[in-house]
Protein backbone atom coordinates (compact mmCIF):
# COMPACT_ATOMS: atom_id res chain seq x y z
CA UNK A 1 0.00 0.00 0.00
CA UNK A 2 1.11 3.56 -0.90
CA UNK A 3 2.29 5.39 2.03
CA UNK A 4 2.00 9.22 2.35
CA UNK A 5 1.54 11.80 4.38
CA UNK A 6 -1.53 11.15 6.47
CA UNK A 7 -4.14 14.23 7.47
CA UNK A 8 -5.53 14.99 10.99
CA UNK A 9 -8.93 13.56 9.88
CA UNK A 10 -7.16 10.12 8.78
CA UNK A 11 -5.26 9.61 12.14
CA UNK A 12 -8.60 10.27 14.01
CA UNK A 13 -10.15 7.72 12.10
CA UNK A 14 -7.28 5.60 12.80
CA UNK A 15 -7.52 5.92 16.06
CA UNK A 16 -11.53 5.76 16.43
CA UNK A 17 -11.34 2.17 14.05
CA UNK A 18 -8.78 0.87 16.42
CA UNK A 19 -10.89 1.10 19.29
CA UNK A 20 -13.82 -0.48 17.22
CA UNK A 21 -11.84 -3.64 16.88
CA UNK A 22 -10.84 -3.44 20.47
CA UNK A 23 -15.37 -3.62 21.10
CA UNK A 24 -15.58 -5.69 18.20
CA UNK A 25 -12.95 -8.20 19.72
CA UNK A 26 -14.56 -7.34 23.41
CA UNK A 27 -18.03 -8.72 22.28
CA UNK A 28 -16.88 -11.92 20.37
CA UNK A 29 -14.33 -13.48 22.80
CA UNK A 30 -15.76 -11.99 26.25
CA UNK A 31 -18.78 -13.89 26.52
CA UNK A 32 -16.24 -17.14 26.66
CA UNK A 33 -14.12 -15.76 29.25
CA UNK A 34 -17.01 -15.05 31.17
CA UNK A 35 -18.32 -18.51 31.08
CA UNK A 36 -15.03 -19.86 31.65
CA UNK A 37 -14.18 -17.73 34.99
CA UNK A 38 -17.40 -18.27 36.22
CA UNK A 39 -17.20 -21.89 35.57
CA UNK A 40 -14.16 -21.89 38.17
CA UNK A 41 -15.76 -19.81 40.54
CA UNK A 42 -17.26 -21.14 43.63
CA UNK A 43 -19.93 -20.06 46.63
CA UNK A 44 -22.70 -17.62 47.01
CA UNK A 45 -21.12 -15.16 45.37
CA UNK A 46 -19.80 -17.12 42.20
CA UNK A 47 -22.19 -15.47 39.57
CA UNK A 48 -21.00 -12.16 40.44
CA UNK A 49 -17.25 -13.25 39.06
CA UNK A 50 -16.51 -11.06 36.03
CA UNK A 51 -12.95 -10.61 34.68
CA UNK A 52 -11.52 -13.45 37.76
CA UNK A 53 -12.35 -16.21 39.27
CA UNK A 54 -14.10 -15.77 42.86
CA UNK A 55 -13.17 -18.42 45.30
CA UNK A 56 -11.36 -19.96 42.78
CA UNK A 57 -11.96 -23.59 42.61
CA UNK A 58 -11.72 -26.45 40.54
CA UNK A 59 -14.79 -28.27 42.41
CA UNK A 60 -17.54 -27.28 39.18
CA UNK A 61 -15.20 -29.40 37.29
CA UNK A 62 -14.36 -32.19 39.01
CA UNK A 63 -18.30 -32.35 40.05
CA UNK A 64 -18.89 -33.11 36.64
CA UNK A 65 -16.21 -34.98 35.29
CA UNK A 66 -16.49 -37.68 37.53
CA UNK A 67 -20.41 -37.99 36.52
CA UNK A 68 -20.63 -41.32 33.71
CA UNK A 69 -23.00 -39.72 31.73
CA UNK A 70 -20.28 -36.99 31.02
CA UNK A 71 -18.14 -39.61 30.55
CA UNK A 72 -20.14 -41.90 27.86
CA UNK A 73 -21.28 -38.97 26.07
CA UNK A 74 -18.08 -37.64 25.43
CA UNK A 75 -17.13 -41.08 24.28
CA UNK A 76 -20.12 -41.12 22.50
CA UNK A 77 -19.22 -37.30 20.44
CA UNK A 78 -15.37 -38.87 19.84
CA UNK A 79 -16.35 -41.62 18.00
CA UNK A 80 -19.01 -39.79 15.76
CA UNK A 81 -16.55 -36.96 14.68
CA UNK A 82 -13.79 -39.44 14.15
CA UNK A 83 -15.92 -42.18 12.20
CA UNK A 84 -18.36 -39.41 10.71
CA UNK A 85 -15.54 -37.66 9.10
CA UNK A 86 -13.18 -40.53 7.92
CA UNK A 87 -16.58 -41.70 6.09
CA UNK A 88 -17.60 -38.27 4.77
CA UNK A 89 -13.95 -37.79 3.59
CA UNK A 90 -13.58 -41.23 1.90
CA UNK A 91 -16.88 -41.13 0.13
CA UNK A 92 -16.83 -37.36 -0.87
CA UNK A 93 -13.09 -37.99 -2.42
CA UNK A 94 -14.31 -40.75 -3.96
CA UNK A 95 -17.31 -39.28 -5.60
CA UNK A 96 -15.29 -36.57 -6.34
CA UNK A 97 -12.54 -37.87 -8.11
CA UNK A 98 -15.01 -40.06 -10.19
CA UNK A 99 -16.51 -37.02 -11.39
CA UNK A 100 -13.66 -36.05 -13.15
CA UNK A 101 -13.60 -38.78 -15.29
CA UNK A 102 -14.81 -37.82 -18.52
CA UNK A 103 -15.27 -41.60 -19.76
CA UNK A 104 -18.03 -42.08 -16.50
CA UNK A 105 -21.36 -43.20 -17.80
CA UNK A 106 -23.93 -41.05 -16.74
CA UNK A 107 -21.39 -38.68 -15.41
CA UNK A 108 -23.43 -35.89 -15.91
CA UNK A 109 -27.00 -36.97 -15.38
CA UNK A 110 -25.54 -38.42 -11.59
CA UNK A 111 -23.44 -35.22 -10.95
CA UNK A 112 -26.64 -33.10 -11.20
CA UNK A 113 -28.71 -35.59 -9.33
CA UNK A 114 -26.39 -34.62 -6.49
CA UNK A 115 -26.18 -31.05 -7.08
CA UNK A 116 -30.14 -30.70 -7.17
CA UNK A 117 -29.41 -31.93 -3.19
CA UNK A 118 -28.35 -28.51 -2.27
CA UNK A 119 -31.74 -26.81 -2.87
CA UNK A 120 -34.25 -28.90 -2.53
CA UNK A 121 -34.85 -31.29 0.46
CA UNK A 122 -37.65 -33.22 1.68
CA UNK A 123 -38.18 -31.39 4.92
CA UNK A 124 -38.06 -32.12 8.68
CA UNK A 125 -41.22 -34.77 9.38
CA UNK A 126 -40.69 -36.88 5.76
CA UNK A 127 -36.74 -37.20 6.75
CA UNK A 128 -37.94 -38.08 10.25
CA UNK A 129 -40.80 -40.63 9.08
CA UNK A 130 -37.94 -42.23 5.99
CA UNK A 131 -35.47 -42.26 8.94
CA UNK A 132 -37.68 -44.63 11.27
CA UNK A 133 -38.86 -46.67 8.15
CA UNK A 134 -35.16 -47.18 7.71
CA UNK A 135 -34.81 -48.27 11.20
CA UNK A 136 -31.70 -45.57 11.87
CA UNK A 137 -33.89 -44.18 14.38
CA UNK A 138 -32.20 -44.78 18.12
CA UNK A 139 -28.67 -46.11 16.76
CA UNK A 140 -25.52 -44.90 15.89
CA UNK A 141 -25.57 -45.27 11.59
CA UNK A 142 -28.08 -42.05 12.21
CA UNK A 143 -25.11 -39.77 13.18
CA UNK A 144 -23.02 -41.19 10.11
CA UNK A 145 -24.82 -42.55 7.52
CA UNK A 146 -27.07 -39.42 6.20
CA UNK A 147 -23.65 -37.25 6.18
CA UNK A 148 -21.74 -39.19 4.21
CA UNK A 149 -22.32 -37.20 0.95
CA UNK A 150 -21.82 -33.80 0.83
CA UNK A 151 -22.42 -32.13 -2.56
CA UNK A 152 -20.40 -29.01 -1.33
CA UNK A 153 -17.47 -31.32 -0.42
CA UNK A 154 -17.92 -32.92 -4.17
CA UNK A 155 -17.41 -29.57 -5.75
CA UNK A 156 -14.41 -28.54 -3.62
CA UNK A 157 -12.75 -32.13 -4.16
CA UNK A 158 -14.17 -32.19 -8.04
CA UNK A 159 -12.76 -28.19 -8.20
CA UNK A 160 -9.39 -29.69 -6.55
CA UNK A 161 -8.99 -32.90 -8.75
CA UNK A 162 -9.55 -31.54 -12.12
CA UNK A 163 -6.29 -28.88 -11.40
CA UNK A 164 -4.12 -31.67 -11.03
CA UNK A 165 -1.49 -32.99 -13.30
CA UNK A 166 -2.80 -36.16 -14.71
CA UNK A 167 0.29 -37.33 -16.26
CA UNK A 168 1.28 -39.39 -13.17
CA UNK A 169 -2.15 -41.02 -13.32
CA UNK A 170 -2.08 -41.93 -17.52
CA UNK A 171 1.33 -43.59 -16.56
CA UNK A 172 -0.04 -46.02 -13.70
CA UNK A 173 -2.95 -46.58 -15.61
CA UNK A 174 -0.83 -47.96 -18.67
CA UNK A 175 1.05 -49.98 -16.41
CA UNK A 176 -2.18 -51.45 -15.40
CA UNK A 177 -3.10 -50.13 -11.93
CA UNK A 178 -6.71 -50.51 -11.31
CA UNK A 179 -8.90 -47.57 -9.95
CA UNK A 180 -8.79 -48.04 -6.55
CA UNK A 181 -4.92 -48.30 -6.45
CA UNK A 182 -4.98 -45.04 -8.07
CA UNK A 183 -7.49 -43.59 -6.10
CA UNK A 184 -5.32 -44.51 -2.88
CA UNK A 185 -1.89 -44.37 -3.81
CA UNK A 186 -1.61 -41.43 -6.28
CA UNK A 187 -5.24 -39.04 -6.03
CA UNK A 188 -5.22 -38.96 -2.17
CA UNK A 189 -1.69 -37.92 -1.21
CA UNK A 190 -1.79 -35.40 -3.68
CA UNK A 191 -5.02 -34.21 -2.34
CA UNK A 192 -3.83 -33.70 0.89
CA UNK A 193 -4.65 -29.76 1.18
CA UNK A 194 -8.63 -30.27 0.29
CA UNK A 195 -8.34 -33.63 2.29
CA UNK A 196 -7.85 -31.13 5.70
CA UNK A 197 -10.30 -28.72 4.81
CA UNK A 198 -12.70 -31.24 4.38
CA UNK A 199 -11.28 -33.22 7.07
CA UNK A 200 -11.74 -29.35 9.25
CA UNK A 201 -15.33 -28.93 8.26
CA UNK A 202 -16.80 -32.38 8.40
CA UNK A 203 -15.28 -32.54 12.66
CA UNK A 204 -16.19 -29.56 13.07
CA UNK A 205 -20.07 -30.12 11.74
CA UNK A 206 -20.49 -33.43 13.81
CA UNK A 207 -18.44 -32.18 17.04
CA UNK A 208 -20.87 -29.29 17.30
CA UNK A 209 -24.25 -31.41 15.77
CA UNK A 210 -26.71 -31.91 18.33
CA UNK A 211 -30.16 -31.50 17.07
CA UNK A 212 -29.87 -34.78 15.02
CA UNK A 213 -29.54 -36.63 18.51
CA UNK A 214 -33.01 -34.48 19.91
CA UNK A 215 -34.81 -35.57 16.16
CA UNK A 216 -33.61 -39.56 15.41
CA UNK A 217 -31.66 -41.13 19.09
CA UNK A 218 -34.20 -39.20 21.70
CA UNK A 219 -34.88 -42.16 23.29
CA UNK A 220 -31.61 -44.21 23.25
CA UNK A 221 -30.09 -43.07 26.16
CA UNK A 222 -26.43 -44.50 25.45
CA UNK A 223 -26.49 -42.09 22.17
CA UNK A 224 -26.28 -38.81 24.10
CA UNK A 225 -24.07 -37.14 22.53
CA UNK A 226 -21.85 -33.90 24.72
CA UNK A 227 -23.53 -31.50 22.96
CA UNK A 228 -27.20 -32.73 23.60
CA UNK A 229 -26.24 -33.82 27.24
CA UNK A 230 -25.23 -29.78 27.57
CA UNK A 231 -28.91 -28.80 25.66
CA UNK A 232 -30.76 -30.98 28.49
CA UNK A 233 -28.27 -29.66 31.35
CA UNK A 234 -29.27 -26.80 30.57
CA UNK A 235 -32.74 -27.60 31.08
CA UNK A 236 -32.14 -29.36 34.36
CA UNK A 237 -29.59 -27.68 36.05
CA UNK A 238 -31.50 -27.17 39.34
CA UNK A 239 -32.14 -31.25 39.54
CA UNK A 240 -28.34 -31.83 38.47
CA UNK A 241 -26.68 -29.36 41.13
CA UNK A 242 -28.73 -30.43 44.00
CA UNK A 243 -27.81 -34.55 42.85
CA UNK A 244 -24.03 -33.01 42.83
CA UNK A 245 -24.20 -31.19 46.12
CA UNK A 246 -25.74 -33.86 47.71
CA UNK A 247 -23.10 -36.30 46.22
CA UNK A 248 -20.63 -34.07 47.72
CA UNK A 249 -21.61 -33.36 51.23
CA UNK A 250 -18.55 -33.66 52.70
CA UNK A 251 -17.31 -30.76 50.59
CA UNK A 252 -18.32 -27.14 52.06
CA UNK A 253 -18.44 -26.25 48.43
CA UNK A 254 -22.08 -25.81 47.13
CA UNK A 255 -22.56 -26.87 43.32
CA UNK A 256 -25.12 -24.30 41.76
CA UNK A 257 -27.09 -24.62 38.91
CA UNK A 258 -25.53 -21.64 37.54
CA UNK A 259 -21.56 -23.55 38.25
CA UNK A 260 -22.63 -26.59 36.28
CA UNK A 261 -24.11 -24.92 33.32
CA UNK A 262 -21.10 -22.86 33.00
CA UNK A 263 -18.63 -26.09 33.24
CA UNK A 264 -20.47 -28.33 31.04
CA UNK A 265 -20.33 -25.31 28.59
CA UNK A 266 -16.97 -24.93 29.12
CA UNK A 267 -16.14 -28.51 28.93
CA UNK A 268 -17.98 -28.68 25.16
CA UNK A 269 -16.59 -25.34 23.83
CA UNK A 270 -13.02 -26.16 25.10
CA UNK A 271 -11.97 -28.36 22.22
CA UNK A 272 -13.32 -26.06 19.39
CA UNK A 273 -11.40 -23.12 21.00
CA UNK A 274 -8.11 -24.84 21.17
CA UNK A 275 -8.49 -26.02 17.21
CA UNK A 276 -9.65 -23.60 15.45
CA UNK A 277 -6.48 -20.38 15.60
CA UNK A 278 -4.39 -23.71 13.71
CA UNK A 279 -7.11 -25.02 11.53
CA UNK A 280 -8.39 -21.49 10.83
CA UNK A 281 -6.93 -21.28 7.31
CA UNK A 282 -8.04 -24.36 6.08
CA UNK A 283 -11.61 -23.35 7.05
CA UNK A 284 -11.00 -20.27 4.97
CA UNK A 285 -9.70 -21.70 1.97
CA UNK A 286 -12.58 -24.25 1.78
CA UNK A 287 -15.15 -21.32 1.88
CA UNK A 288 -13.05 -19.33 -0.98
CA UNK A 289 -12.71 -22.07 -3.09
CA UNK A 290 -16.65 -23.03 -3.07
CA UNK A 291 -17.10 -19.31 -3.11
CA UNK A 292 -15.44 -19.39 -6.91
CA UNK A 293 -17.44 -21.83 -7.64
CA UNK A 294 -20.37 -20.34 -6.69
CA UNK B 1 -5.53 -28.80 -20.18
CA UNK B 2 -6.07 -32.00 -18.06
CA UNK B 3 -7.27 -34.40 -21.01
CA UNK B 4 -5.04 -36.17 -23.36
CA UNK B 5 -5.48 -37.00 -26.93
CA UNK B 6 -7.05 -40.46 -26.73
CA UNK B 7 -9.97 -38.84 -24.58
CA UNK B 8 -10.60 -36.15 -27.43
CA UNK B 9 -11.26 -38.37 -29.45
CA UNK B 10 -14.47 -40.42 -28.60
CA UNK B 11 -13.62 -41.76 -24.92
CA UNK B 12 -14.37 -45.35 -24.45
CA UNK B 13 -16.75 -45.45 -21.63
CA UNK B 14 -15.74 -47.74 -18.81
CA UNK B 15 -18.27 -48.86 -16.21
CA UNK B 16 -16.05 -49.03 -13.59
CA UNK B 17 -16.10 -45.78 -12.77
CA UNK B 18 -19.53 -45.99 -13.11
CA UNK B 19 -20.57 -49.24 -10.61
CA UNK B 20 -18.14 -47.58 -7.85
CA UNK B 21 -19.82 -44.49 -8.00
CA UNK B 22 -23.27 -46.14 -7.78
CA UNK B 23 -23.39 -47.40 -3.77
CA UNK B 24 -22.29 -43.58 -2.56
CA UNK B 25 -25.54 -42.55 -5.01
CA UNK B 26 -27.64 -44.58 -3.58
CA UNK B 27 -26.94 -42.50 -0.43
CA UNK B 28 -27.92 -39.01 -1.47
CA UNK B 29 -31.02 -41.33 -3.03
CA UNK B 30 -32.03 -42.72 0.09
CA UNK B 31 -31.00 -39.54 2.17
CA UNK B 32 -32.23 -36.69 -0.11
CA UNK B 33 -34.93 -37.85 -2.84
CA UNK B 34 -36.70 -40.51 -0.82
CA UNK B 35 -37.77 -37.90 2.03
CA UNK B 36 -39.03 -36.11 -1.11
CA UNK B 37 -41.18 -38.69 -1.50
CA UNK B 38 -42.74 -38.06 1.69
CA UNK B 39 -44.67 -35.18 0.14
CA UNK B 40 -47.35 -37.59 -0.22
CA UNK B 41 -47.87 -37.53 3.46
CA UNK B 42 -49.33 -33.38 3.30
CA UNK B 43 -52.15 -34.83 0.39
CA UNK B 44 -53.58 -38.21 2.87
CA UNK B 45 -54.66 -38.90 6.56
CA UNK B 46 -51.43 -40.72 7.85
CA UNK B 47 -51.89 -41.83 10.78
CA UNK B 48 -48.80 -43.48 13.12
CA UNK B 49 -48.99 -47.22 12.72
CA UNK B 50 -51.76 -47.20 9.73
CA UNK B 51 -49.70 -48.19 6.23
CA UNK B 52 -49.51 -45.40 4.13
CA UNK B 53 -51.40 -46.91 1.13
CA UNK B 54 -54.04 -47.15 3.23
CA UNK B 55 -54.57 -44.07 4.42
CA UNK B 56 -57.20 -41.72 3.01
CA UNK B 57 -56.79 -39.35 0.08
CA UNK B 58 -57.57 -36.00 1.06
CA UNK B 59 -55.97 -33.69 -1.54
CA UNK B 60 -55.42 -29.97 -0.40
CA UNK B 61 -57.18 -30.54 2.96
CA UNK B 62 -54.03 -29.62 5.00
CA UNK B 63 -53.25 -26.76 2.77
CA UNK B 64 -56.48 -25.15 2.80
CA UNK B 65 -56.31 -25.34 6.86
CA UNK B 66 -53.12 -24.33 6.88
CA UNK B 67 -54.13 -21.18 5.00
CA UNK B 68 -57.32 -20.29 7.30
CA UNK B 69 -55.26 -21.29 10.23
CA UNK B 70 -55.06 -18.19 12.50
CA UNK B 71 -51.56 -18.90 12.95
CA UNK B 72 -50.63 -18.76 9.33
CA UNK B 73 -50.09 -14.56 9.28
CA UNK B 74 -48.41 -14.50 12.75
CA UNK B 75 -45.84 -17.27 11.70
CA UNK B 76 -45.45 -15.46 7.71
CA UNK B 77 -45.23 -12.77 9.71
CA UNK B 78 -42.50 -13.62 12.31
CA UNK B 79 -40.75 -15.41 9.63
CA UNK B 80 -40.80 -12.29 7.42
CA UNK B 81 -39.75 -9.71 9.64
CA UNK B 82 -36.84 -11.95 10.96
CA UNK B 83 -35.44 -12.48 7.30
CA UNK B 84 -35.80 -8.10 6.96
CA UNK B 85 -33.47 -8.37 9.66
CA UNK B 86 -31.01 -10.15 8.21
CA UNK B 87 -31.52 -8.83 4.75
CA UNK B 88 -30.40 -5.43 6.11
CA UNK B 89 -27.49 -7.30 8.13
CA UNK B 90 -25.72 -8.16 4.98
CA UNK B 91 -24.32 -4.41 4.88
CA UNK B 92 -22.37 -5.51 7.94
CA UNK B 93 -20.01 -8.35 6.81
CA UNK B 94 -18.45 -6.06 3.90
CA UNK B 95 -18.39 -3.28 6.20
CA UNK B 96 -16.23 -5.30 8.40
CA UNK B 97 -14.25 -6.56 5.92
CA UNK B 98 -13.45 -2.37 4.60
CA UNK B 99 -12.99 -1.64 8.21
CA UNK B 100 -10.35 -4.05 8.61
CA UNK B 101 -8.89 -3.68 5.81
CA UNK B 102 -8.38 -0.31 7.02
CA UNK B 103 -6.78 -1.31 10.33
CA UNK B 104 -3.04 -0.01 10.41
CA UNK B 105 -1.79 -2.73 12.61
CA UNK B 106 -2.13 -6.02 10.40
CA UNK B 107 -1.28 -8.29 13.35
CA UNK B 108 -3.95 -6.58 15.44
CA UNK B 109 -6.25 -6.92 12.24
CA UNK B 110 -5.45 -10.60 12.26
CA UNK B 111 -6.56 -11.33 15.83
CA UNK B 112 -9.41 -9.31 14.99
CA UNK B 113 -10.31 -11.78 12.23
CA UNK B 114 -9.89 -14.52 14.27
CA UNK B 115 -11.89 -13.57 17.55
CA UNK B 116 -14.67 -12.42 14.68
CA UNK B 117 -14.74 -15.68 13.13
CA UNK B 118 -14.55 -17.98 16.49
CA UNK B 119 -18.47 -17.70 16.83
CA UNK B 120 -19.50 -19.53 13.79
CA UNK B 121 -17.72 -22.91 14.80
CA UNK B 122 -19.86 -22.32 18.15
CA UNK B 123 -22.82 -24.87 18.26
CA UNK B 124 -26.04 -22.93 18.31
CA UNK B 125 -26.60 -24.94 22.42
CA UNK B 126 -23.17 -23.40 23.49
CA UNK B 127 -24.42 -19.84 21.45
CA UNK B 128 -27.66 -20.24 23.99
CA UNK B 129 -25.67 -21.07 26.94
CA UNK B 130 -23.22 -18.10 26.28
CA UNK B 131 -25.93 -16.05 25.61
CA UNK B 132 -28.12 -17.16 28.70
CA UNK B 133 -24.70 -16.72 30.73
CA UNK B 134 -24.26 -13.20 29.49
CA UNK B 135 -27.90 -11.80 29.97
CA UNK B 136 -29.92 -13.78 32.32
CA UNK B 137 -31.23 -12.55 35.54
CA UNK B 138 -27.73 -12.80 37.07
CA UNK B 139 -25.90 -12.49 34.24
CA UNK B 140 -22.89 -9.87 33.69
CA UNK B 141 -25.47 -7.57 31.52
CA UNK B 142 -28.03 -7.70 34.65
CA UNK B 143 -25.51 -7.18 37.06
CA UNK B 144 -24.19 -4.48 35.78
CA UNK B 145 -27.57 -2.91 35.05
CA UNK B 146 -28.25 -3.46 38.83
CA UNK B 147 -26.38 -0.56 39.37
CA UNK B 148 -28.11 1.98 37.98
CA UNK B 149 -31.20 0.37 39.68
CA UNK B 150 -33.07 -0.95 36.77
CA UNK B 151 -32.73 -4.41 35.18
CA UNK B 152 -33.99 -6.41 31.93
CA UNK B 153 -35.14 -10.03 31.44
CA UNK B 154 -34.12 -10.14 28.09
CA UNK B 155 -34.43 -13.72 26.76
CA UNK B 156 -37.75 -13.58 27.48
CA UNK B 157 -39.18 -10.20 26.67
CA UNK B 158 -41.45 -9.98 23.65
CA UNK B 159 -40.80 -6.50 22.47
CA UNK B 160 -36.83 -7.71 22.11
CA UNK B 161 -37.47 -10.81 20.63
CA UNK B 162 -36.70 -9.57 16.99
CA UNK B 163 -33.75 -7.66 17.22
CA UNK B 164 -32.15 -9.94 20.29
CA UNK B 165 -32.15 -12.70 17.90
CA UNK B 166 -30.71 -10.80 15.08
CA UNK B 167 -27.66 -9.50 17.76
CA UNK B 168 -28.04 -13.12 18.42
CA UNK B 169 -27.60 -14.44 14.54
CA UNK B 170 -24.68 -11.11 14.12
CA UNK B 171 -22.47 -12.08 16.59
CA UNK B 172 -22.69 -15.92 15.32
CA UNK B 173 -22.36 -15.10 11.17
CA UNK B 174 -21.30 -11.56 10.60
CA UNK B 175 -17.01 -13.17 11.06
CA UNK B 176 -17.28 -16.06 9.43
CA UNK B 177 -19.29 -13.82 6.33
CA UNK B 178 -16.68 -11.06 6.18
CA UNK B 179 -13.84 -13.69 4.34
CA UNK B 180 -15.75 -13.20 1.20
CA UNK B 181 -15.06 -9.63 1.26
CA UNK B 182 -11.59 -9.60 2.64
CA UNK B 183 -10.73 -11.89 -0.08
CA UNK B 184 -12.65 -9.71 -2.86
CA UNK B 185 -11.00 -7.13 -1.00
CA UNK B 186 -7.12 -8.20 -1.54
CA UNK B 187 -8.12 -9.49 -5.15
CA UNK B 188 -8.60 -5.84 -6.27
CA UNK B 189 -5.74 -4.72 -8.35
CA UNK B 190 -3.29 -2.37 -6.55
CA UNK B 191 -2.77 -0.19 -9.34
CA UNK B 192 -5.98 1.10 -9.34
CA UNK B 193 -5.15 2.80 -5.77
CA UNK B 194 -1.57 3.79 -6.97
CA UNK B 195 -3.01 5.38 -9.67
CA UNK B 196 -5.73 7.47 -7.39
CA UNK B 197 -2.99 8.24 -5.27
CA UNK B 198 -1.26 9.61 -8.22
CA UNK B 199 -4.44 11.81 -8.71
CA UNK B 200 -4.56 13.06 -5.30
CA UNK B 201 -7.38 10.62 -3.92
CA UNK B 202 -7.30 10.38 -0.02
CA UNK B 203 -8.01 6.53 1.49
CA UNK B 204 -12.27 7.90 2.09
CA UNK B 205 -12.59 8.66 -1.49
CA UNK B 206 -10.31 5.54 -2.85
CA UNK B 207 -12.31 3.17 -0.40
CA UNK B 208 -15.44 5.05 -1.69
CA UNK B 209 -15.12 4.59 -5.45
CA UNK B 210 -12.65 1.39 -5.65
CA UNK B 211 -13.27 -0.77 -2.90
CA UNK B 212 -17.02 -0.69 -2.44
CA UNK B 213 -17.34 -0.72 -6.39
CA UNK B 214 -14.83 -3.70 -6.06
CA UNK B 215 -17.45 -5.70 -3.42
CA UNK B 216 -20.96 -4.82 -5.39
CA UNK B 217 -20.50 -7.80 -7.71
CA UNK B 218 -19.90 -10.15 -4.16
CA UNK B 219 -22.62 -8.46 -2.20
CA UNK B 220 -24.92 -8.82 -5.21
CA UNK B 221 -24.83 -12.60 -4.79
CA UNK B 222 -24.65 -12.93 -1.07
CA UNK B 223 -27.89 -10.86 -1.94
CA UNK B 224 -29.48 -12.84 -4.07
CA UNK B 225 -28.48 -16.14 -1.96
CA UNK B 226 -30.68 -14.48 1.12
CA UNK B 227 -33.79 -14.07 -1.11
CA UNK B 228 -33.46 -17.65 -2.11
CA UNK B 229 -33.71 -18.23 1.54
CA UNK B 230 -36.10 -15.73 2.67
CA UNK B 231 -38.49 -18.15 3.80
CA UNK B 232 -36.20 -20.66 5.69
CA UNK B 233 -33.69 -19.08 7.86
CA UNK B 234 -32.99 -22.02 10.26
CA UNK B 235 -34.44 -23.89 12.99
CA UNK B 236 -31.91 -24.40 15.85
CA UNK B 237 -31.62 -21.02 16.54
CA UNK B 238 -35.29 -20.54 17.38
CA UNK B 239 -35.58 -23.84 18.69
CA UNK B 240 -32.75 -23.44 21.12
CA UNK B 241 -34.11 -19.52 22.63
CA UNK B 242 -38.10 -20.76 22.22
CA UNK B 243 -39.59 -20.37 25.79
CA UNK B 244 -42.96 -20.43 26.92
CA UNK B 245 -43.15 -16.23 26.98
CA UNK B 246 -41.92 -15.78 23.71
CA UNK B 247 -42.66 -18.67 21.89
CA UNK B 248 -45.55 -16.31 19.76
CA UNK B 249 -43.18 -14.18 18.68
CA UNK B 250 -39.78 -16.29 17.84
CA UNK B 251 -42.31 -19.18 15.95
CA UNK B 252 -41.05 -19.08 12.63
CA UNK B 253 -42.33 -21.02 10.09
CA UNK B 254 -39.71 -23.64 10.50
CA UNK B 255 -40.06 -23.96 14.40
CA UNK B 256 -44.02 -23.92 13.54
CA UNK B 257 -43.20 -27.14 11.44
CA UNK B 258 -41.33 -28.44 14.39
CA UNK B 259 -43.82 -28.03 16.93
CA UNK B 260 -47.03 -29.60 14.98
CA UNK B 261 -45.25 -32.56 13.57
CA UNK B 262 -42.96 -33.72 16.12
CA UNK B 263 -44.36 -31.86 19.69
CA UNK B 264 -47.52 -32.69 18.35
CA UNK B 265 -47.37 -35.27 16.13
CA UNK B 266 -49.55 -34.32 13.81
CA UNK B 267 -47.90 -35.20 10.42
CA UNK B 268 -49.85 -34.67 7.52
CA UNK B 269 -50.46 -30.60 8.57
CA UNK B 270 -46.69 -30.56 9.47
CA UNK B 271 -45.98 -32.08 5.87
CA UNK B 272 -48.17 -29.66 4.23
CA UNK B 273 -46.55 -26.54 6.26
CA UNK B 274 -42.95 -28.04 5.62
CA UNK B 275 -43.91 -28.30 1.33
CA UNK B 276 -45.72 -24.73 1.49
CA UNK B 277 -42.11 -23.35 2.78
CA UNK B 278 -40.36 -25.28 0.17
CA UNK B 279 -42.40 -24.51 -2.67
CA UNK B 280 -41.67 -20.77 -1.85
CA UNK B 281 -37.98 -21.41 -1.24
CA UNK B 282 -38.12 -22.99 -5.09
CA UNK B 283 -39.90 -19.84 -6.78
CA UNK B 284 -37.94 -17.44 -4.72
CA UNK B 285 -34.76 -19.29 -6.23
CA UNK B 286 -35.82 -18.97 -9.60
CA UNK B 287 -36.57 -15.62 -9.53
CA UNK B 288 -33.82 -15.06 -7.79
CA UNK B 289 -31.69 -16.72 -10.18
CA UNK B 290 -33.62 -14.96 -12.98
CA UNK B 291 -32.42 -11.64 -11.74
CA UNK B 292 -29.07 -12.68 -11.36
CA UNK B 293 -29.27 -13.65 -15.31
CA UNK B 294 -30.79 -10.54 -16.40
CA UNK B 295 -28.45 -7.97 -14.77
CA UNK B 296 -25.32 -9.96 -14.63
CA UNK B 297 -25.86 -12.09 -17.68
CA UNK B 298 -24.88 -15.00 -15.01
CA UNK B 299 -26.40 -16.96 -13.50
CA UNK B 300 -25.43 -17.60 -9.37
CA UNK B 301 -26.56 -21.87 -9.16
Amino acid sequence: MIVGRESPQRKVFNVLNFFLFVIVDIICLYPMWYVFVQSLSTGFRASRAMLWPINFSFENYSAILTRKDIGHAVWISILRTVSGTTLTVLGCMMLGYLFTKQNMPFRKFLYRVLIITMYVGGGLIPTYLVYKAYHLNNTFFVYILPSIISAYYVILIKTFVEALPTSVEESAMLDGAGVFTIFWHIILPMCLPIIATIAIYASVGQWNSWFDNHLYALSNKKLLTLQYLLYKYLQEAQNIANELTKERQEAALQITPRGVRMTVTMITIIPIFLVYPFFQRFLIKGLLIGAVKG
Amino acid sequence: MSTAISRIKKPKKNWTYFFIALPLMLLVVLFHYVPLAGWYLAFIDYKVGQPILKCHWVGFKYFRMLFSSRDFGRIMGNTCIFSTYYMFMLLLPPLFAILLNELKLKRFGKFSQTAATLPNFVSWVLVYSVFYAVFSSDGIVNTLLGHFGTSQKWMSSKKDVYWFQSFVWAWKNVGWKSIIYIAAISSIDQELYEAAAVDGANRFKMCLHITIPGLIPTFLVLFLIAVGNFVSNGLQQYFVFDNAIISKKIETIELYTYNKGLKLLDYSYATAVGMFQSVISIVLLFIANGTSKLVRGESIF
